[in-house]
């Protein structure tokens, strides 16, 4: 029950912070749209759903990483990271705190950009709605675990990148293809044994990531 | 953990074999696997003298596969036991790793080349998956070379190697089920009849080239430890 508590403490504070100060959510909205406008471009005549499916997600996961980047800059601008660590609550909670904080940003993004994407391409079915929520749990899962590594090293923002699309592209295929493939059950289990999967080895592991 | 780790070490003592030994075995081996490879592996009746290729295609990628793994182990070694060599062990097998994925990406790219005629095969499930590996792996250096030496970086890059070796199956299932939107047509190979010389040779490339690559990973190791010892020693006397 203290886990829980410490976890809903943690993200609370990250959303209040982000209620304030409103530094990211409002760049990803920007960005998403922004990014829907270019692909309105880069894809000449009249693109098919199966070619803007491909895109929406390419427009998720650029847009999760938009917001994955800031998501340790607050920590690492005022120094609270050393606070956090030194809090008496099992630091798993703050990764698991983080990843929850993010998801509700990208989520609140997708609520933007989903009928976007509707009204601009085509209209999304209940498979890709469902994808989405599967993909967002690992994206920020992972996403988040990876912005705590790539934030106390040298490169900082310019490492998340590199470091997450390796291993995000497991979840493009199971989104894309719940998108656009004929039985989208296969898809969507895939998604959620990928979130399971690697939400035990990063819950697990957290704790090296920030130990010093 | 390290208990059966411990017992294979004692029984095998693969670390007490002289490198100069290993040299001499991985040369003997690699030049009997050309030998089998070149002249006395039959030619396949379908896809000619350049199905040869694939006795080291494969034999590399299970090498690779291999320091991957030992890699991944070696940095489990570090996060649970502690162990201070464990560090620069699974950092340098991930780096022989690298080396024997990017020979497995270029044989693979000769190989499709031949077989259809371009450089570059999305059908292939290994190739992909090893573009995908050697993109997350090298990803691994950046970050290793973007954080001062210390236990934080040997704890990231552990970290890190731990999610390569889960990536892998993953990555794998995920070009799979990929196939069925990419690519609706998939590449068929006629199986060929493992048996005879065919078996022999494919063995004997492989334990060329674990051979090979073991030899590759003491040589470095050896090299690492020495510069590190020489800088302690520098740090001693400024």
């Amino acid at each position: 029950m203290t886990y829980v508590r410490d976890v809903g403490a943690l993200a609370r504070k990250d959303l209040l912070l982000e209620l304030r100060a409103q530094d990211t959510l409002p760049a990803m909205l920007l960005f998403v749209a922004a990014i829907f406008v270019v692909f309105h471009f880069a894809l000449p005549g009249n693109p098919t759903r199966l070619e803007t499916s491909g895109f929406l997600w390419v427009a998720i996961l650029f847009t999760a990483l938009l917001g994955l980047g800031r998501a340790f800059v607050p920590e690492r601008e005022q120094r609270t990271m050393d606070g956090l660590v030194l809090a008496p609550c099992d630091r798993s909670a703050i990764w698991l705190a983080k990843s929850l904080a993010t998801l509700a940003f990208l989520a609140a993004a997708e609520v933007v950009a989903l009928p976007l994407y509707a009204l601009f391409f085509h209209s999304v079915g209940g498979a890709t709605v469902l994808a989405v929520v599967l993909a967002d749990l690992g994206i920020c899962a992972v996403g988040t675990f990876l912005g705590a590594m790539a934030v106390v090293t040298r490169a900082r923002d310019l490492l998340l990148p590199l470091l997450f699309l390796p291993l995000a592209m497991p979840i493009v295929v199971g989104a894309v293809g719940a998108s656009v493939g004929h039985s989208p059950g296969k898809y969507l289990g895939f998604l959620a044994l990928y979130d399971l999967l690697f939400g035990v080895v990063c819950w697990g592991s957290f704790e090296y990531v920030v130990a010093e | 953990m390290s208990a059966p780790g411990a017992t294979i070490r004692r029984t095998v003592g693969l670390s007490r074999i002289p490198l100069p030994a290993l040299a001499a075995a991985s040369l003997v081996l690699v030049t009997t696997a050309l030998v089998l490879v070149f002249f006395v592996a039959p030619t396949d009746i379908n896809q000619g003298f350049s199905q040869r290729i694939f006795y080291f295609h494969v034999s590399l990628a299970f090498t690779a596969y291999a320091c991957f793994v030992c890699g991944a182990w070696q940095a489990l070694r570090h996060l649970w036991k502690r162990d201070p060599r464990a560090d620069l062990q699974s950092y340098v097998c991930v780096h022989q790793g690298l080396i024997f994925g990017a020979l497995v990406l270029l044989t693979g790219s000769i190989w499709a080349k031949i077989s259809w005629g371009h450089w570059w095969v999305w059908g292939e499930d290994e190739l992909v998956l090893f573009l995908i590996l050697y993109l997350f792996y090298c990803a691994y250096f950046m970050l290793r070379f973007s954080v001062e030496p210390g236990t934080q970086r040997a704890n990231l890059s552990a970290v890190y190697a731990l999610f390569g070796v889960v990536l892998i199956p993953v990555s794998f299932a995920a070009i799979r089920l990929s196939k069925e939107f990419l690519h609706p047509r998939v590449f068929t190979l006629s199986g060929p009849n493992f048996g005879g010389w065919i078996l022999v040779t494919y063995c004997v490339a492989q334990a060329a080239l674990l051979v090979l690559a073991y030899t590759l990973y003491r040589l470095e190791l050896a090299g690492k430890r020495l510069d590190l010892r020489l800088r302690e020693l520098r740090e001693v006397l400024a």
